[in-house]
């Protein structure tokens, strides 16, 4: 599997999605999963599955000294794995800037030379295609589809590529062409499309033109709540005792998430109603937009923008709402409802959000009809037995998602690529 | 000898519309007319006029031979009234054939009978008076929305003077026994209970155009040998539908209509009957009790209520809306009162609904439950702010017992009324008697004496009247109270 991301040092749904369908996978038994890490951290769990490290991967011969190797490697890779790889050296990459054991660094993350970074992964992909063997190659996002390309090139063997999200949904239709080139690209060459929703699975068809009975829909799952979260969220204080309802908006503050129809749907409300607090979590590039718009009218006193969240810090968040909303223009998955359930907070949606198709206990409304979205709130804000009621459902509704479902279904379209 | 109990219910309800909660306070018309007006007409002509043609056909060319029964809510009369007249026509058509029998039910084809017994019996006169206006029939027969029966509400109906009652043959109550007989009320042995036959009615009503069904398709000799081959004590065979079951649910291609038709010269060969519903309460012992504490109705598998008042939801804005039942009654405003009925329609909590039906479920403008929740909560938070605004809402215990006083004076009234009627007929009766006796004295002697007569059955009406005055002070007096109290 190639990717980008792994738990615990993510940046985005990505990671989470990564660990919880390897894990799913895992939970099979006759799988063995190697999972190709740009550069990871060393704390990731490895009790599943094998991690690779690229950072550490040669592409160029290198005679390092055996003892030396070992502590440069440390716990991250076996020297003996190294020495197979290094054997396995197709071309001179002594051109692009390798380090002192003939590895190229990576940083991991997102930087602005983005697309050098996926060039030189697909680099390190063809030594690790031509080592390791496999039966499939999985690769997410496509960041990672030229290294999946490569690799299927290598050895033949199919290539599943993941949609976690297309340059569509970050973009509202205004596309990079490089982007939409690499994406188009890798599903031309993939066997099978697993896509994280209906709705990304109708946007490869139409915007990508694939082919209907290569590409599925595969919705993420969530995993249980830890013992540690869960004490968090079980300080939450009940409905009836709370004077102020608080209603959030949790992710990143870019125009994909339709922030302004938070605002303007939280000017709605506050309108109409004394006790109810709006909490715009989260960071990007129109967060001065938002907080300048809540200015304009005139809600910023009942409006709140405590900036980007992370680890206990969402759990937190979530104990303390009632509400949360997410009004996404595009979502393709949108995991956050799910963990917003998990903690007992009735989710609203919009329509445009593809965990909706898995969803039945929340509430949808259109991104554009903030009429609907600031009537869900108030409901729930102000109706005991309605907030109650969802507040069970969705819990025991989201409960029954598990990644052990969606492992199994991949598996299925692993079978079926296999010949089995 | 076998007999049949054909009987159709009619009922539309009032569609609301889209409702915000900043509506609430500044807009207090909550019906969506495009919608209503839409969906009777639609109903009105797939569904409701080649049906009721088609009974016509039948009662006339089987003269004396076919029956059936019908009922309207109050709600669908006013649609009718408004859009669909012709339909009003043809039912009168049909009552003028001689073959048709009225019953009553709610105004509202609400759940009053389970939320507050005042409003029940108000609502059930209210269409009783409909009925008597519209058609000129006075119905002896109650069935309740979605033929809901506990034991309790049997009690009621018979203490409003109904000789029978519709229910569903519920099989969790039935067990072994047969719906074929009449059964009488555990808590008023007098009230005969027509149960449905569950199975006879949904294979016309929901299964007739079923491919799948094995009975399909169906044709009415085979339906009538079904019959003909019950054991021949079983006689009762009460087939009860929503009459937009012939055209809507059973579409008119699937020839339902002709089906119906052929009804009663098949069931002629094989010496079966036809009968109205009174007809069997008056022909026909009670075999057994029947006997719920719980509610049935006449939906589902489980035959409960819980397609109305299954999940939290549904039981929140049953309790916010009946909550307020004994004030909306006392009020005199005549636009709550309408409101009243149109907000009551058991399809409003339907909508609510998150049972998994089998068959698919109808929402409405709504696109979930939550969100037909919340626009009739919206609509009735604006509906309880305007009674409000007549008599605040109290938990004034006092207020509750004055109440009561004035409904027992209301009673006393009525039983007072009733006297004087009687009075007044037996005076009536001794001036006849007089002037026969008197023939030969002259009119101008008498008149003094009805006069006089007359004058002595005013004066308890005045008495009356100084009661409902006094009653109506009282009620003013705590209302001031009570806002002292605030």
């Amino acid at each position: 599997m190639f990717g980008w991301e792994f738990p615990p040092h993510i940046l985005g749904g990505l990671g989470t999605a990564s660990y919880g369908l390897t894990k799913g996978l895992a939970a099979q038994g006759d799988m063995d999963i190697t999972f190709c890490l740009p550069a990871p951290w060393g704390d990731e769990d490895k009790s599943f599955l094998n991690i690779i490290p690229m950072n550490h991967v040669p592409v160029v011969y290198r005679e390092p000294d055996s003892n030396w190797l070992r502590e440069r490697l440390g716990q991250q890779m076996d020297t003996q794995l190294y020495y197979d790889l290094r054997s396995n050296i197709y071309a001179d990459f002594s051109y692009i800037g390798v380090n002192d054991i003939g590895a190229i660094e990576f940083s991991g993350r997102y930087p602005d030379n983005l697309h050098e970074e996926i060039n030189n992964y697909s680099i390190v992909a063809g030594v690790i295609a031509r080592q390791q063997q496999y039966d499939i190659i999985h690769a997410h996002d496509w960041l990672t589809y030229p290294a999946g390309i490569h690799a299927k090139q290598v050895s033949g063997k199919p290539l599943v590529i993941h949609v976690h999200a297309t340059d569509f949904d970050r973009s509202r239709g205004q596309v990079n062409p490089t982007v939409y080139s690499i994406e188009k690209d890798g599903m031309d060459h993939a066997d099978c499309i697993m896509c994280v929703s209906e709705l990304t699975r109708q946007t490869v068809i139409n915007q990508y033109h694939q082919d209907p009975n290569k590409c599925f829909a595969m919705h993420n799952a969530v995993y249980p709540l830890s013992d540690h979260v869960q004490q968090i969220v079980k300080e939450r204080k009940p409905f009836r005792e709370k004077k102020e309802k608080v209603v959030t908006f949790l992710g990143r503050i870019t125009m994909q998430k339709g922030p302004e129809y938070f605002v303007e749907a939280a000017k709605m409300v506050i309108d109409r109603t004394r006790n109810i607090r709006f909490c715009m979590a989260g960071s990007g590039d129109m967060m001065a937009d938002m907080i300048e718009l809540a200015a304009h009218r005139g809600i910023s006193d009942r409006i709140h923008f405590p900036g980007f969240m992370k680890g206990d810090a969402v759990f937190e968040t979530f104990r303390d709402s009632d509400v949360y909303v997410m009004p996404s223009v595009s979502e393709p998955f949108g995991i956050s409802p799910l963990e917003a359930m998990q903690s007992g907070v009735p989710s609203v949606i919009s329509k445009q959000s593809g965990c909706g198709e898995i969803l039945d206990k929340c509430i949808k409304t259109d991104y554009w009809d903030i009429e609907a979205m600031a009537d869900a709130i108030h409901a729930l804000c102000t109706n005991e037995a309605y907030h109650d009621y969802i507040e069970r459902e969705g819990r025991n509704e989201v409960d029954q998602i598990t990644w052990e479902k969606v492992g199994l279904r991949i598996r299925s379209h692993y079978n079926r690529l296999l010949g089995l | 000898m076998k007999t049949i109990c054909l009987y159709f219910e009619i009922h539309q309800n009032i569609h609301l519309k889209r409702y915000r909660f900043f509506d609430i306070g500044t807009d207090h018309y909550y019906y969506d007319d495009y919608e209503n007006e839409r969906s009777i007409a639609e109903t009105a002509e797939k569904s409701y006029i080649p049906s009721l043609k088609t009974l016509i056909a039948m009662a006339k060319e089987n003269k004396g031979y076919f029956k059936c029964s019908l009922s309207l809510s109050g709600c669908s009369i006013e649609l009718l009234e408004i859009y669909a007249p012709q339909v009003l026509e043809l039912i009168q058509e049909l009552v003028d054939t001689g073959c048709c029998e009225i019953l009553a039910e709610p105004y509202s084809h609400g759940l009053a009978s389970l939320g507050n017994e005042a409003a029940f019996r108000d609502e059930v006169k209210h269409l009783c008076d409909k009925v008597k206006n519209v058609f000129g029939q006075q119905p002896k027969i109650f069935r309740n929305s979605a033929l809901i029966y506990t034991d309790e509400i049997g009690r009621i109906v018979h203490e409003m003077g109904f000789k029978g009652m519709l229910t569903e043959g519920a099989k969790q109550i039935l067990g072994w026994k047969s719906p074929h007989y009449v059964y009488s009320c555990a808590q008023a042995p007098k009230l005969k209970l027509l149960l449905r036959d569950h199975g006879l009615s949904e294979d016309i009503s929901y299964r007739f155009n079923d491919s799948n069904w094995s009975g399909y398709p169906l044709f009415a000799d085979t339906y009538m040998d079904w019959i003909a081959q019950q054991p021949e004590e079983e006689q009762v065979y009460n087939l009860f539908m929503e009459l937009c079951a012939l055209g809507i649910f059973q579409p008119l291609s699937s020839n339902i209509l002709d089906f119906m038709r052929a009804l009663p010269q098949k069931a002629k060969e094989r010496g079966i009957t036809f009968s109205t519903c009174s007809e069997i309460c008056s022909k026909f012992k009670a075999a057994d009790t029947f006997s719920t504490p719980d509610p049935i109705t006449w939906v589902g598998e489980e035959s409960d209520i819980s397609p109305w008042l299954g999940n939290d939801m549904q039981r929140d804005a049953f309790e916010k809306l009946y909550k307020i039942a004994d004030r909306v009654l006392i009020l005199p405003d005549k636009r709550i009162k309408q409101d009243w009925d149109y907000l009551q329609a058991t399809n409003n909590f339907r909508f609510m609904s998150t049972k998994d039906a089998s068959s698919g479920v109808y929402r409405g403008i709504y696109d979930s439950p939550y969100d037909a929740f919340t626009n009739y909560m919206n609509i009735i938070s604006d509906f309880i702010t305007r009674v409000n605004s007549y008599y605040p809402e109290t938990d004034n215990e006092e207020l509750s017992a004055l109440l009561t006083t004035i409904r027992n004076q209301e009673d006393e009234l009525e039983l007072k009324n009733r006297e004087i009627e009687k009075l007044r007929k037996t005076i009536h009766l001794l001036n006849k008697g007089n002037a026969a006796t008197t023939k030969a004295k002259s009119a101008k002697n008498v008149e003094p004496k009805a006069a006089k007569a007359e004058k002595e059955v005013a004066e308890p009406e005045a008495k009356a009247t100084t009661t409902k005055a006094k009653a109506t002070t009282a009620k003013k007096k705590t209302a001031t109270k009570a806002k002292k109290a605030e």
